[in-house]
């Protein structure tokens, strides 16, 4: 007899047929124990909007040929400096923008960061391209470790830059800013906040989806324009891209440059929805995070899509979300979730690794 | 020879110019700090002691052409899992540090083993399988001792273990068992046992050829087995046993030992060369010596004993006392990285590491000899790990090891090593510069900017900057080179 699953098995590769079931299985525990599902699931909306747009940063390097981008901490740092920029300005305690309503205030906050980061990002991923066009076949490992530098490097700068507001240094005069910025103030929740409801018990954060599917959406679009599908075809074929007359270390170039933005606007919406911007360290992983969720969806170092990141970020933000009090309820106060998840994510990016080559190359 | 004496200084700074770069950070962080030399330069062999083993433990990959072992966390998280457990088992001294060692040696083998079975799968992409694989492991730790232990596997002690007995708590205190238990080991000691394990080699190599009927050498023999009962011998002078039988050595007699053993070297070669020529007649041709060599020597000698009495120099050498018994495992792993590669195995790492076709097509079967080699790394990550254990004194349990592999493959670069190339030299040179730069540059950020974070932040931007750019230079030659090449690989993959 023919096992029913083989086919299953081949078609979604075996990692993503355990993670399906563990995130069944997580469900049917949380049921188990009695625990609000709706609760839940309100967490897990909430992460997939939070975590989705750092997620989609990798689809454009993945489909430009740069390969998974570890280094998107390049784009989260021009991200922050936004962020911090509009809370020394105090944008958002304007009162002309409170005048027409404090939710306005917040949201011309949190646009005016994302331009910010947006025009930082954009310098920053010109010069990271024009790196990564020079180690081209080793670009994952380089830019592993050059997001590493980076934060490194800005762990310095977050002692030295010249920020004076109250709400960002530490208190009693010490030296550089705080680890981390509440957003209270500012644009905590604003996305989130906005045209949210609730129906039968889960919390729909409108606003935050909206947005996030309207990343999705321009991202997608680009993918079909001209540009989009030259960037394609040079990220899958450089050579046949040539001679077709495309400039494939331009089109590199350009999805650098989209990853990287849209890097710096994932941090923005991820913050948002935190409450809080993390600085020094914080960001340093958020990389690993991101390559796991869109490989969870499906996706691998060569080729990565929408629906990938869509279907990817909420199953790993799905168990990140469920599994914390589910693994409560088997050891109390305990970090098991924390575990599983270092698990699970890179468990995940070495299976794609050892996949990269499977059929040629080997020597 | 001759394009040594051709020698061009701007080739020679070109080439080595990521040592002289840091050469020329650390003498300015030094002067930064305003620490004196009897403070840094003390701490800095206690640092040698503890990194140097680890460091050296990523040649062997390097050679094997595996890159930089990022893997190597995964042999450090072996020596934790033994290390813990004979505490556990009230294991103590140094009878505790061996049996950690024997129980942790077959653990990173097989840790090695898979590792090295998972690279096969991902060649190319070593180095970032590597490291991701290093935080992937660290979940599977934090598993095993936050949950197994304690939680599946009962234990009972509540120095160990959390209060609610599942989980290790996050320091374990190796104060009272295996601190210092390789590093206390009296110079008489190892004296001894050297005698012992000499005469015993001698003993079994001369059985060993008798058995198979070849001829033995007696004279040899007699000659080496009296040389060793006489420097055996010399420890039953007083004044000799009383230096030795101190466990640490003073940097200052290991110097002025240093230059006596050189002098006595060239006087026995000298020797030697002189009863040799006088029988010339009958012998071959005999070794030729270099006279100049043996008198630049000598001067060098000479020279630095003199400078042992300068003062300042004086007042550091005196400070430094070294754990005899870790810098000779140190040593000893210089010499088995130099003699692994003379033999067949070294010699295939050798031709697997520079092309894996070449190599296949040799007969050299390359997944093994991969294998081999992380084994290798593994296995000496691990014990490195373990003489930093027991020289720290104190297991962070789930701190330890994280760093373990950014530090040492950093400290390897500095050094002037690169992904392709790495030796003995440039492995010992970065661990002195890499960690002068960590001993004295929290205390020039807080006399430059007012704060040691600066400096703390600083030290950890250039151990990840130096692997950044070391790698992007790598990438950036390799990418260059076969441009035409690699597209046309590019399209075979992508139809």
């Amino acid at each position: 007899m023919r096992n029913p699953l083989k086919p299953l098995v081949e078609k979604f590769g075996l990692p993503r047929v355990i993670i399906v079931s563990f995130f069944l299985f997580l469900i049917a525990a949380a049921g188990m124990f009695h625990m609000n599902l709706m609760q839940l699931l309100s967490d897990c909306l909430r992460r997939w909007g939070m975590y989705g747009i750092l997620a989609l940063a990798m689809v454009p390097a993945v489909q430009c040929g740069i390969g998974l981008n570890f280094g998107i901490s390049m784009g989260i740092v021009g991200g922050l400096l936004g962020g911090l920029i509009v809370i020394q300005f105090r944008v958002a305690e304007n009162p002309a923008l409170v005048a027409i309503h404090p939710l306005f205030a917040m949201w011309v906050a949190v646009l005016l960061a994302i331009v910010i980061g947006v025009i930082l990002a954009t310098g920053i991923g010109y010069l990271y391209g024009l790196l990564l066009n020079r180690v081209k076949g080793s670009e994952m490992t380089v830019t592993t470790y050059v997001g590493f530098s980076i934060i490194a490097f800005m762990n310095m700068m977050w002692m030295l830059l010249p920020f004076t507001d109250g709400e960002l240094i530490w208190p009693n005069a010490g030296k550089g800013l705080r680890n981390t910025i509440s957003l209270a103030a500012s644009f905590s929740n604003v996305m989130n906040k906005t045209l949210a409801f609730s129906i039968a018990g889960v919390t729909v954060p409108t606003g935050l989806l909206l947005f996030f599917f309207l990343m999705c959406f321009l991202v997608w679009l680009f993918m079909r324009s001209k540009t989009g599908m030259a960037m394609s075809a040079a990220g899958a074929n450089p050579m046949f891209a040539t001679a077709a007359g495309i400039n494939v270390n331009k089109m590199r170039i350009i999805g650098t440059v989209l990853s990287t933005v849209l890097a710096a606007v994932g941090i923005l919406v991820y913050a948002q929805g935190f409450g809080f911007i993390q600085l020094y360290n914080g960001p340093m992983m958020m990389g690993f995070t991101s390559v796991a969720a869109v490989l969870i969806g499906g996706a691998s170092p060569r080729k990565a899509r929408i629906a990938h990141v869509l279907i990817g970020t909420f199953l790993f933000q799905g168990i990140m979300a469920l599994g914390l009090p589910v693994a409560n309820q088997f050891i109390p106060e305990s970090n098991l979730s924390e575990v599983a998840r270092l698990i699970i994510s890179n468990g995940i990016i070495i299976y794609a690794l050892s996949q990269v080559k499977g059929g040629s190359g080997r020597e | 020879m001759n394009k040594k004496s051709k020698f061009n200084v701007r080739d020679f700074l070109f080439q080595n110019k990521v040592v002289f770069m840091f050469l020329v950070l650390c003498v300015g962080a030094t002067i930064a700090s305003k620490q004196p030399l009897t403070f840094v330069i003390p701490e800095l062999f206690t640092r040698i002691a503890r990194n140097s083993f680890i460091v050296l433990s990523l040649i062997i990959p390097v050679i094997a052409g595996m890159g930089l072992n990022f893997g190597i966390v995964i042999g450090a998280m072996a020596a934790q899992v033994a290390i813990f457990l004979t505490t556990y088992w009230g294991m103590t001294g140094f009878g505790g540090f061996a049996a950690t060692v024997a129980l942790s040696t077959p653990i990173a083998v097989f840790f090695g083993f898979l590792v090295g079975k998972l690279f096969n799968y991902m060649k190319g992409n070593e180095m970032i399988g590597g490291l991701v694989l290093g935080y992937f492991a660290e979940g599977l730790y934090q598993l095993l001792f936050l949950f197994i232990f304690g939680g599946v596997i009962k234990m009972n002690n509540p120095d160990l273990m959390i209060s609610t007995g599942a989980g290790v708590k996050n320091t374990i205190d190796l104060k009272d068992t295996v601190k210092y238990a390789l590093d206390t080991v009296p110079m008489l000691t190892i004296v001894e046992v050297g005698f012992y394990a000499v005469i015993l080699g001698l003993v079994c190599s001369a059985a060993f050829k008798m058995a198979k009927k070849q001829e033995v050498d007696w004279k040899s023999v007699a000659i080496k087995a009296a040389a060793a009962a006489v420097i055996y011998g010399l420890t039953f002078i007083k004044p000799v046993e009383r230096f030795l039988s101190a466990d640490r050595l003073l940097l200052l007699s290991a110097v002025e030992l240093g230059c006596l053993v050189t002098v006595l070297w060239q006087v026995f070669q000298f020797a030697k060369w002189k009863v040799q020529s006088s029988k010339a007649d009958e012998d071959a041709s005999p070794e030729p010596f270099n006279m100049h060599k043996a008198i630049a020597y000598g001067a060098l000698a000479a020279v630095v004993y003199g400078l042992t009495y300068v003062p300042t120099l004086y007042n550091v050498l005196i400070a430094v006392r070294l754990p005899v018994m870790t810098y000779l495992c140190i040593g000893g792993l210089c010499c088995f990285n130099n003699i692994l590669m003379k033999t067949r195995l070294g010699q295939n790492m050798r031709t697997v590491g520079q092309s894996r076709t070449v190599a296949n097509a040799a007969g050299i079967n390359v997944d093994k000899t991969r294998i081999i080699a992380m084994i290798f790394s593994t296995v000496l990550a691990c014990w490195g790990q373990l003489i930093f254990l027991q020289n720290v004194g104190t297991l962070s349990t789930y701190g330890a090891h994280t760093q373990v592999g950014q530090f040492a493959i950093a400290a390897l670069l500095v050094g002037g090593a690169s992904v392709q190339n790495a030796t003995n030299k440039q492995a010992l040179l970065g661990i002195v510069l890499f960690h002068t730069l960590f001993i004295v540059s929290p205390l020039a950020g807080k006399e430059l900017f007012g704060d040691p974070a600066i400096g703390e932040y600083f030290r950890v931007f250039v151990s990840y900057g130096v692997i950044a750019m070391s790698l992007a230079m790598h990438a950036w030659k390799k990418a260059a080179k076969p441009k035409e090449e690699t597209d046309g690989e590019r399209t075979a993959e992508a139809a």
